[in-house]
């Protein structure tokens, strides 16, 4: 998948060349800074990106079928229908001058549904997310933040979509009440049985909620890794840097370091590797060769000159 | 309370500060509770945390002390002085200069037609800490170096919008450190910058207040940072101050049921995803107009009793350094 925007100063390469897979049931966590392209990657998924970007190349295969190849009656029928988002900040997602309900079913009779039957799928979907039912005929301003959020799930889950896009869902929330939305989202996962692309730039939320984890930088997929392993032996310097980001609220108190410097300019990103300048471990080769992703093991990729040896050993 | 001992060494002495905000209509007027009776003391060269949600009252708390809002009730003793009746309409230059502020969003703290050299500039000539030209421009490029900015002669003449959000950050600390004061209040310094830069911008805190002796109040809303930097932490909950202490003494014995549930909502994969059953509560913060009497948590904490529901508990100390507002506490002390 790449994708650029076009600016004044030359094309803003966003992603470049990312890859990844995500299989049925599965929490796929993607974990960067702003401006590492987490969230263009979700539009362009949908589609939904509109000019000055502009998607140049790659495949968004989903059940066999390529996104990017659909035309545009096709794509109204496949959105929502397979695969839903919840943007971040849902405050703004909702329509301020219409009531809930109508937002809700409003999707429902775009895809064919009768009133009557969008109004008792909006009940139902209330009821499964955590909002008393009376509350749908009211208007966004009158709920709060979290039950606003709440609605927005409420709306991507309406057609029952096998994957959810979440673009973090969570941020403008208060840690109480994330911890709420998280705790539901993972009860309706293992209830219906959705797969979700978690987008956040939270590492240790995700190391929470996802089954594999992978880490953007600048555009492009630095590391994957089940979550478990990324935490407990990441790999990448980039990685390990955002690893010494958070600081815990257990265990021994240490010094932490954090990243020195700040990302970079995607008009003209570094040459090599996108994270040498920042990098404490970067070598002469570094600076001239963008190093290709290796396999440390079968569910463990890193792309970092320093596992060059390593390739396929265990 | 605090002993006499204590009060001696310490820089900031709030006691009992309210905030009420008037609403509603002339037929039927209103009070915002946004403060309650908060006191707390920082001491010399200390960092001390408030954590709450939004809408706990923590920024409404600092702009009281730096008196930027005045008080409906309660007294600030700065350095043992009363500022509130010394100083009753309006603070002194001399306050101003020793208590300084750092706001959330340095994208909006920083005037985009004004260089970085002249942010710095103007605090040092309305405090008449330079003079001539030559003598402010050395001064503003010490202060650029002492944040860790360089090239700090080029820094100086740039734009904000030409900064990332962490040198902007820098610069919000340098142009308060302009002055020399004695206590910075942060609000939130680094909620709005990107994950990898935010513990450079800790780590700088950290580094002014063991090298130059500078006291703090650091706000924030994660208990994670707050334990990281902070001496003492003190836990707002709804415009009160529910339990406060020792950093360590707190996040090792969490006493009050709300800074049970907020630390328990803390992702931390150390721990894995705990459900620790005791720090389950639904619901969220009420709301601050009129509130009904006794404690503000009572509607969402899993251990109420009929006595949360009357009366706000009083202070009840677990350790000398760590205490809570609870009646699970006041009844067994």
């Amino acid at each position: 998948m790449h994708v650029r925007y076009l600016t004044t100063r030359g094309p803003v390469r966003a992603v470049d060349g990312v890859s990844f897979a995500i299989q049925p049931g599965e929490v796929i966590g993607l974990a960067g800074e702003s401006g590492s392209g987490k969230s263009t990657i979700a539009h362009a998924i949908l589609r939904i990106l509109h000019p000055p970007a502009l998607i140049t190349g790659g495949q968004a295969m989903f059940e066999g079928r390529d996104i990017m190849q659909m035309d545009d009656a096709e794509l109204q029928q496949f959105r929502w229908s397979k695969i839903a988002i919840v943007f971040q900040s849902a405050m703004n997602a909702l329509n301020p001058v219409m009531k809930i309900r109508d937002q809700l079913t409003d999707v429902m009779v775009h895809h064919g549904m009768s009133k009557a039957d969008a109004n008792q799928r909006a009940v139902e979907l209330f009821d499964l997310v955590g909002i008393e039912p009376k509350r749908l005929d009211s208007y966004p301003h009158q709920l709060s933040g979290g039950m606003r959020q709440r609605a927005v799930i409420a709306i991507a889950l309406a057609l029952k979509p096998p994957l959810l896009i979440m673009d973090e869902p969570t941020t403008a929330l208060d840690v109480v009440v994330q911890k709420d939305i998280l705790e539901q989202i993972t009860r309706l996962r293992e209830k219906l049985g959705f797969s979700i692309l978690f987008i956040t730039h939270d590492l240790s939320l995700l190391v929470e909620i996802s089954t594999r984890i992978s880490i953007m930088y600048a555009g492009e997929i630095v590391e994957k890794a089940p979550a478990r392993e990324l935490f407990e032996k990441p790999l990448h310097p980039y990685t390990l840097g955002l690893m010494n980001s958070f600081p815990s609220i257990s265990g021994k108190k240490h010094d932490l370091a954090g990243i020195p410097g700040s990302p970079p300019d995607l008009v003209a990103p570094p040459n090599g590797c996108r994270f040498h300048p920042r990098c404490p471990k970067a070598m002469p080769i570094c600076e001239q060769i963008a190093p290709a992703t290796k396999t440390i093991s079968s569910d463990h990729s890193v792309a970092c000159h320093l596992f060059d040896s390593q390739e396929g050993a265990k | 309370m605090i002993t006499a001992t204590l009060q001696t060494k310490s820089i900031l002495d709030v006691r009992n500060l309210t905030k009420h905000f008037p609403v509603g209509t002339f037929i039927s007027p209103k009070q915002v509770h946004a403060v309650e009776n908060v006191s707390f003391s920082v001491q010399r060269g200390q960092v001390v945390a408030l954590v709450g949600e939004s809408g706990s009252g923590k920024t409404t708390t600092i702009r009281m002390v730096a008196r930027l809002i005045p008080a409906t009730e309660g007294e600030i003793f700065f350095k043992g002085v009363d500022v509130l009746k010394s100083e009753p309409h309006e603070a002194s230059l001399g306050y101003r200069r020793l208590v300084q502020l750092i706001f959330q969003d340095p994208f909006a703290s920083l005037n985009p037609v004004h260089t970085i050299e002249h942010h710095l500039a103007r605090p040092l000539v309305i405090h008449k800490k330079a003079s001539d030209s030559q003598e402010i421009h050395n001064r503003v490029c010490e202060l650029l170096e002492t944040v860790e900015l360089k090239p700090a002669v080029a820094i100086a003449s740039r734009y904000p919008h030409q900064l990332s959000g962490g040198q902007r950050q820098r610069v919000a600390i340098a142009r308060a450190l302009a002055v020399d004061p004695e206590l910075i209040l942060a609000d939130e310094p680094i909620s709005m910058l990107d994950v990898s830069i935010r513990m450079g911008v800790l780590n700088l805190i950290h580094r002014l207040k063991t090298e130059r002796g500078i006291s703090f109040v650091y706000i924030t809303h994660d208990l994670a940072s707050a334990r990281y930097i902070g001496d003492q932490i003190m836990v707002m909950y709804a415009g009160h101050m529910v339990e406060g202490g020792e950093s360590e003494a707190i996040m090792g014995n969490p006493s009050h049921p709300y800074t049970q549930l907020l630390l328990s909502a803390v992702p931390d994969p150390r721990a894995g995803l705990r459900t620790d059953k005791n720090a389950q509560a639904r619901g969220e913060v009420p709301s601050l107009i009129d509130p009904p009497p006794g404690c503000p948590f009572a509607a969402r904490c899993p251990r109420v009793m009929d006595i949360c529901r009357q009366v706000m508990p009083e202070q009840a100390v677990i350790k000398p350094e760590h205490w809570v507002r609870c009646h699970l506490f006041s009844i067994a002390s």
